[in-house]
């Protein structure tokens, strides 16, 4: 296990070296895409890019699919895990400050309803 | 996560809602138990808005908070981390009492972010909106605004935790 787990480690520290790959896991995270549309989209060649695909796949954070002629990439579980932990920790931050924002509002809200009363009186 | 679904509060706790609408966009939602005025004043008074938004838990101390809210008038926030002092800054564009807050943020390398608020009240609460656009898809993926996490960095350091904790087992 211990040995399984760090092949994996390598792996992805392989994978996450390079710029290209990096923003190979960018755009997949926004759409799923063809190693064609890649390849246009980074401006290199379908073997280059395929090489790049097959080391993100190695490494579990891109999956691929051949349907036809098409390979469809798309983000490998961890990769998925990891899109999703980042939005969830930028909304627990923000739930985090509306929670202390409510504290704040129900205040002023004591306070102008005790203001209220005086000025009634 | 559709913004409308979202902002639907439950009767014990409000929900907040994250979307990242687009490559340079993100959108957060919430609806506040009370009139837009008061929320709107715990958005524009420095020692009300230093109370809310840097929460407890987060470890981070905030030193100063500077806040000129007018329209070309300036913020300033100083925060210490550890060891270190971050400052965060920028300039208000909009300001229209009880709806609408807009500002930069103008500590990054990669151009302003620009924040907009906006309070719409309904039947006593009020539904914030919070919508940061960036200046590039590359700068919102950075968090140059550094209240952002990021993304890739942070599996790299993920990666690093877990390589070293199996190195010790």
């Amino acid at each position: 296990m211990v040995q399984y787990r760090q092949t994996h480690f390598d792996a992805s520290f392989g994978a996450l070296s390079d710029a290209t790959r990096r923003g190979v896991l960018e755009q997949l995270g926004r759409a799923d895409a063809s190693i064609t549309a890649l390849a246009e989209r980074f401006h290199m060649t379908l073997t280059g890019m395929k090489k790049h695909v097959g080391v993100l796949e190695q490494a579990g954070l891109v999956s691929t699919e051949k349907v036809g002629r098409v390979r469809t990439c798309k983000l490998g579980l961890r990769g998925l895990e990891e899109e999703a932990a980042w939005i969830e920790r930028y909304r627990q931050l923000w739930a985090a400050r509306f929670d202390e924002l409510d504290i704040v509002v129900e205040e002023l809200k004591r306070k102008e309803k005790a203001n209220g009363r005086k000025k009634r009186k | 996560m559709d913004v409308r679904r979202e902002s639907e509060a439950t009767p014990t706790k409000n929900r907040t809602g994250v979307e990242r609408k687009s490559e340079r966009e993100l959108v957060v939602t919430r609806t506040v138990n009370a009139p837009a005025r008061l929320v709107f004043e715990a958005w524009t008074k420095a020692e009300l808005f230093r109370r809310w938004w840097v929460p407890k838990s987060y470890g981070l101390t905030l030193l100063s908070c500077e806040m000129d809210v007018r329209v070309g008038g300036q913020y300033r926030l100083v925060f210490r981390h550890e060891d270190s002092t971050m400052e965060f800054f920028g300039t208000y564009l909009e300001v229209t009492p009880h709806s609408r807050l807009v500002w930069t943020n103008e500590e990054g390398d990669n151009g302003k972010t620009i924040t907009t608020v906006t309070f719409e009240e309904n039947a006593g609460k009020t539904l914030l909106v919070v919508q940061d656009l960036y200046p590039s898809k590359e700068a919102l993926d950075s968090g140059s605004t550094g209240a952002m996490p990021e993304t890739l960095d942070q599996l790299d350091e993920l990666l690093v935790s877990l390589g070293s904790s199996t190195e010790t087992k």
